[in-house]
């Protein structure tokens, strides 16, 4: 009864937008222009992001992805158990799922640049926030075109991309479980340590994917909020394709990048096992 | 049968995305951002009723380059500047124009004509020019210095400095303020402006592109590098702000209207052309960006303390320090190179 039919403009939509750019991506990176004006194949580029300014750009990128991903994490997941627990609370009461995950959720419909452009008003030295801490007399603070503006700008646009799989994780806990642990004489710290937290790792891996992956390549955040100061591997591709016509190398670092996201997904999915409906969400 | 039917009339519904159909002629005019007082646009297609415009704009020359050198849509007329004209005449990247066509080229002023980047006249017609120099606020630094390139690498300036995130124009002004040609591509003095940009690095708040103007504006910093024409677009709106071209000499810039080989319409670009040079509308252009035309028979029309401002139309023949950016592959290689390593370090 299975209609394979069904997916074939699935499939072709994945072949043309997805498969084929790849491809091209791959030959652009492998295609060399050599100093006699001819053309060939070789994995020079590749060679050449293995460089020592490069690398440097590509830990700085790593740890900035980090530092993000642990900030989401450590805001995330409170906000994203508080939520589900009083989501479930009422669901046992028999009310309506709360309007309250919407709100939190709400932002993310909004143009990603125009809440990312808008921290600038905020942040500015004579912006919002310098305002406000004059009004009280309170010292200013400078932190627009630096790593921490950075690390809150990606923060905040990636935040929902954390929550959203830890609380839909959390929410499908069935309370009974927790009911149990604390009728075997564990203390509600103990439950959460020994019975929550396992059982919402999936959600917190696939929250730490979600954050991690974008917050390594996205560009405009740091152009916005580091002031073109900051150089990330986004960055870099950026330059390479729009500034430097450096078609071949751009790609060729998109697909070393892509590789590694392949290779960290896969590691990722390993603490997944058994929770496969999980993996995504 | 009855799906299948579905799933073809679903990938049918998809087919007018990839064929959009025009009975008009379209042509493709690719300019600078904020660079054209759009009204233009409709005025043209109002008097041409057979063409569409499709307008498009760019940040960068380098940028528009890419874009008309892939071929990604078949412009028809584009906005570069002088070294980039130089750069796709080298790459015979543009049609030549038919003057004939244009009746209304004799409203260009014969001093921004033949320039050394066309120098027979053959591809290009100045829009708007203009120089470079410091826009600075004049509560926040000490007048005196803003004579010189030298005050925007002063340690005394710290986290006031905004810089373009532009190599060629930000390599060109640190050659200058050491002494050297901005056209220069000598190693020797390319690994002194890097090391004075490096050096730049810490007392620079941020490299932009167009958002400065509005970061001058509120006050955000004490100077950054302009070209004249935003300058003046900032002092409008901020009393305290002013503009200096340094004594070391400074870049003298032309923006013009090109054709690329990639045209389908020569006839109907040249007539948009011809159109952008009547004089009252290089007037109402002028008007709206607030840019020095090259039209002087449109500058004639604007208001007197406008056209006789001596910041904004300067005499050429006065100028002898200037320089008009040129192009060459190895320079333009060499700067790349330059401005990725500054931004790594």
């Amino acid at each position: 009864m299975y209609k394979k039919y069904l997916s074939y403009p699935h499939l072709m939509w994945m072949l043309i937008f997805v498969l084929v750019p790849i491809v091209i991506i791959f030959l652009y990176s492998i295609n060399v222009l050599s100093t006699n004006g001819t053309t060939g194949f070789s994995f020079e580029n590749y060679k050449n992001f293995f460089d020592i300014t490069y690398m440097k750009i590509f830990g700085y990128s790593l740890w900035i992805a980090f530092l993000s991903t642990v900030f989401c994490l450590g805001f995330g997941y409170p906000v994203a158990y508080i939520l589900a627990k009083r989501e479930r609370e009422r669901l046992a009461k028999g009310k309506k799922s709360s309007t309250m995950f919407m709100l939190f959720v709400m932002p993310m419909w909004m143009n990603m640049m125009l809440r990312t452009y808008s921290w600038l008003t905020i942040l500015e030295s004579n912006g919002l926030l310098n305002t406000l801490l004059g009004f009280f007399g309170l010292p200013q603070v400078n932190i627009l075109y630096t790593t921490a503006a950075v690390v809150l700008g990606m923060v905040y646009d990636f935040i929902p991309f954390m929550i959203l799989p830890v609380y839909s994780v959390l929410v499908k806990i069935d309370p009974s479980i927790n009911e149990a642990a604390e009728d075997l004489g564990a203390s509600p710290i103990k439950v959460f340590f020994k019975v929550t937290i396992p059982m919402s790792l999936p959600g917190v891996v696939s929250g730490i994917t979600m954050v991690f992956l974008p917050s390594i390549t996205t560009f405009y955040i740091s152009n916005i909020f580091g002031g073109g100061q900051i150089m990330l591997v986004g960055n870099l591709i950026e330059q390479q394709f729009l500034v430097a016509n450096n078609w071949n190398f751009g790609s060729a670092i998109a697909i070393v990048m892509m590789v590694l996201m392949f290779l960290s997904m896969k590691i990722m999915n390993l603490f997944n096992k058994g929770n496969k409906q999980m993996a995504m969400f | 049968m009855k799906k299948i039917m579905a799933c073809l009339l679903a990938v049918l519904l998809t087919v007018p995305f990839f064929a959009g159909c025009e009975s008009k002629t379209v042509i493709n005019v690719y300019n600078v951002g904020d660079y054209i007082d759009e009204e233009v646009i409709s005025m043209f297609e109002e008097e041409y009723p057979g063409i569409k415009v499709n307008y498009e704009t760019f940040y960068t020359n380098e940028e528009m380059y890419i874009k008309v050198k892939n071929n990604s849509t078949a412009y028809d007329v584009v906005f570069p500047s002088d070294y980039m004209v130089e750069r796709m005449i080298e790459e015979n990247m543009l049609n030549k124009i038919n003057y004939d066509n244009i009746p209304n080229f004799k409203n260009i002023g014969e001093q921004y004509q033949k320039l050394d980047y066309d120098p027979q006249g053959e591809y290009s017609v100045p829009y708007m020019w203009g120089t470079m120099g410091i826009l600075y606020n004049k509560d926040m630094v000490d007048e005196k210095d803003m004579d010189s390139w030298k005050a925007m690498y002063d340690d005394k300036y710290k986290g006031d400095i905004f810089m373009l995130d532009s190599e060629r124009d930000m390599i060109s002004i640190t050659l200058k303020s050491l002494g050297y040609s901005m056209n220069s591509y000598d190693d020797a003095e390319l690994e002194k402006a890097k090391n004075a940009l490096i050096a730049q690095k810490p007392l620079v708040k941020a490299y932009c592109g167009d958002e400065v103007k509005d970061k001058m504006i509120a006050n955000e910093g004490a100077m950054t590098i302009a070209w004249s024409g935003d300058a003046f677009y900032c002092m409008d709106l901020n009393k305290s702000l002013r503009y200096s071209v340094p004594k070391e000499g400074s870049n003298l810039w032309f923006d013009n209207m090109v054709i690329p080989n990639t045209s389908k319409h020569q006839k109907e670009a040249e007539l948009f052309i011809d159109f952008m040079c009547r004089p009252e509308i290089a007037k109402k252009n002028a008007e709206y960006i607030g840019y020095s035309t090259a039209n002087e028979e449109g500058r004639k029309l604007l208001a007197d303390e406008v056209k006789n401002n001596e910041l904004r139309y300067p005499d050429l023949s006065k100028l002898d320090n200037m320089e008009i950016f040129t192009y060459n592959s190895e320079l333009s290689e060499k700067y790349s190179k330059l401005w990725q390593s500054v931004k790594v370090k």
